[in-house]
């Protein structure tokens, strides 16, 4: 096995170092880098605004640059939050609570230097364990049949809609919406179109960037418009030789680094899990190590290294359930399955082995991505900085014209930026109603693939709905569903107050809540 | 207890939801239904309305047993009308002139407009930011994306 990964491990670098996918890797990085420093700009809105520039790459391409979208924009982000104090991704926000006073005692260079340290052992853990853990995971789900698959999916769907942040039953409430959404358009089976209100433009379904868009893009603009303040920029000039630790310094963020890593890589293995639940846990337990838990809050270099660590261990974690079952824990893993089912490739085990072109020069291309990182970030971290500058006014305007032509470029369709425009006003409702629109693509991405195999399980046992309950491994999942909906009552009766998930909540307050 | 329910934003939430579910499971017994083993294009989403429907009432439910906090305002403090009608116009005007008088000037617009509901605006900053990405846009989009939308026309 240790022999096989290797060998295609080797085979994934032959593909990320084609100079086109290094180039289309890099301009990734960079682009996702870019709009992730902009304050204001999280890694969902980054991620949702370039993801039509991908559709006319080959899918390698095509997900390798989202993928460096998506972890230079989480890197771009942490730049950010140290010197700014604004977490426009919300694994930042644990970042923030240690990294800003840093930048105030002047060390804000160190925490970025640290930063950049941990996001590299923390992605490199997460990737070996993609190597090893995906094979396995897809081995095993070749055997499932659609009842299996049906009830996996239901399992992955409540994770990711109860352990996001906010009230879990409007998370539900959220990913029954998303489900919704995903059935518009007509019937795989029988071609009836549903909920298309006779509009033909409607029978091939809603487009996925017209509803990520809408909701992360357009929502997030009316919500975030005249309300983020005049960024203070008095720490941010950072030069590079700011960026070195000391001894001491480094001496105390290696072991944090270290069980930030494991710390998220064990997150990454439960489903739903995300980065945000990552750093904030390996936050807290660094706290427990620490001989000066008092200290926290004031500037501990660990408060930095520990949180970074574990949330680009997890980061890296999150592909696997996404790459290898087509199971996303989070709305992000689903914009990039959905970016990949628009490529016209189907998510789910069989990826791996019909085509491993994406997926090993997928995990290739991490390590390329993450080493233009560094290379990026240390040297030119000058130019970085001044885009921090650049004020919320003249970037949402220019914002919304990518997220016009960028719906219209899908399918050159005008009717779509009207569709967009029309879901931007709902979820901005729904933002006002306290719902947070993440789960929705949740169920979108997921919703057409869980109908048609909860179809054909109920085909197969003849309309026997205990068949979830008598196949041994779909009844380890539906069991697993009833525990979390028991643990998440529990806690609800137990302690209403003081729930860990409240503790990002409670720093949110100040925070322009980007999308998450 | 109705006069403080009616201040809660889980009411509207909860009851929000529980209509959209029941119109949807309304709608979907308008497809042909099915039976388990053979189900119709009106079953699955029968099922999710139904489901969403007991949610919102959950929803609702949970807003009757917490107490009323004093951060129940379900619109924002500051009413940001200008800023909201312009950035849904920006699109809106995108569509319009992009169909009948291509991409320049729709781009133009689609960044001008929106630029205008900042509060600090003005109209000299917001013409350059547009003139701006119009020209960068128009670069990328046209010549290096090379999207088919003519960059003028007359008539659709």
């Amino acid at each position: 096995m240790f022999e096989t990964a290797l060998t295609d491990l080797w085979y994934g670098f032959g593909v990320a170092l084609e100079p086109h996918n290094v180039m289309w890797c890099f301009i990734g990085v960079f682009a996702g880098n870019m709009v992730g420093v902009l304050p204001g700009m999280g890694a969902l809105a980054t991620i949702s605004i370039l993801l039509p520039l991908t559709f006319g790459i080959k899918p390698v391409g095509a997900i390798l640059m989202l993928a460096g979208v998506f972890y230079g924009s989480q890197y771009g982000g942490a730049i950010c939050s140290i010197l700014l104090n604004l977490p426009c991704h919300p694994p930042h926000a644990v970042t923030c609570l240690d990294g800003f006073p840093l930048t105030k005692k002047g060390r804000g260079g160190a925490a970025l230097g640290i930063t950049v340290i941990s996001s590299f052992v923390g992605a490199s853990w997460g990737i070996t364990e993609m190597i090893f853990l995906a094979p396995i995971l897809v081995e095993v789900a070749l055997k499932f049949g659609p009842a299996e698959i049906c009830s996996l999916m239901l399992l992955g769907l409540l994770a990711g809609s109860t352990l996001a942040r906010g009230s879990p039953l409007k998370g539900v409430a959220m990913t029954l919406c998303g489900l919704l959404i995903g059935i518009v358009g007509s019937d795989i089976e029988t071609g009836t179109p549903r909920f298309t209100f006779g509009i033909p433009n409607l029978f091939d379904g809603v487009e996925i960037v017209a509803l990520a868009l809408g909701l992360f893009g357009i929502a997030e603009f009316m919500k975030s418009v005249n309300q983020l303040s005049e960024v203070d920029t008095k720490y941010t000039n950072i030069k590079f030789k700011d960026l070195r630790p000391t001894r001491d310094e480094f001496r105390r963020a290696v072991p944090a680094m270290f069980r930030g890593t494991i710390i998220g890589s064990l997150c990454a293995l439960i489903p739903g899990t995300g980065p945000t639940i990552a750093s904030f846990i390996s936050y807290a337990a660094e706290k427990k190590f620490s001989k000066t838990p008092e200290l926290f809050g004031t500037g501990m270099i660990e408060g930095v290294a520990c949180p970074e660590a574990s949330t680009h261990s997890s980061v890296q974690g999150d592909f696997i359930p996404t790459m290898s079952l087509g199971i996303p824990g989070d709305a992000v893993m689903a914009l990039i399955l959905g970016a990949l089912m628009i490529q016209g490739i189907v998510p789910g085990p069989q990826l791996i082995s019909e085509h491993p072109d994406i997926f090993w020069g997928l995990i290739a291309s991490f390590w390329i991505g993450n080493i233009i990182l560094v290379v990026l970030n240390v040297p030119m971290i000058g130019l970085w900085v001044k885009l921090l500058t650049i004020p919320y006014k003249f970037l949402y305007p220019s914002a919304l014209f990518f997220v016009a032509i960028g719906v219209y470029s899908t399918n050159n369709d005008m009717f779509q930026v009207g569709e967009t425009v029309l879901i931007g006003i709902i979820g901005y409702l729904l933002l006002l109603l306290d719902f947070h629109p993440a789960p929705v693509l949740l169920g979108f991405v997921l919703g057409p693939r869980f109908e048609e195999n909860f179809r054909r399980a109920m085909l197969i046992s003849r309309g026997d709905i205990w068949v979830f309950v008598k196949h041994p491994i779909s009844a380890v999942f539906i069991g697993l569903c009833v525990l979390l909906i028991v643990m998440q009552i529990y806690v609800r009766l137990r302690a209403p107050k003081a729930l860990p998930m409240d503790m990002p909540l409670g720093t949110d307050a100040k925070i322009p809540e980007a999308a998450e | 207890m109705f006069g403080q329910l009616v201040k809660k934003r889980d009411f509207y939430a909860g009851s929000v939801m529980t209509l959209f579910g029941l119109a949807v499971a309304l709608d979907s017994m308008t497809y042909t239904l099915g039976t388990l083993t053979h189900m119709g294009p009106g079953m699955f989403p029968l099922m999710l309305g139904i489901t969403l429907t007991f949610v919102g009432m959950l929803i609702t439910g949970t807003a009757l047993f917490t107490p009323l906090s004093n951060n129940e305002n379900i619109l924002p403090r500051q009413k940001e009308w200008r800023g909201w009608f312009c950035i849904l116009a920006g699109p809106i005007l995108f569509i319009v002139l992009g169909e009948f008088f291509g991409l320049v000037p729709a781009t133009f617009a689609c960044v001008f407009v929106p630029a205008l509901g900042d509060r600090t605006a003005t109209l000299k900053g917001s013409a350059i930011l547009a003139a701006g990405v119009t020209f960068f846009g128009v670069l990328l989009f046209v010549y290096v994306l090379k999207i088919p939308f003519p960059m003028f026309r007359l008539g659709s």
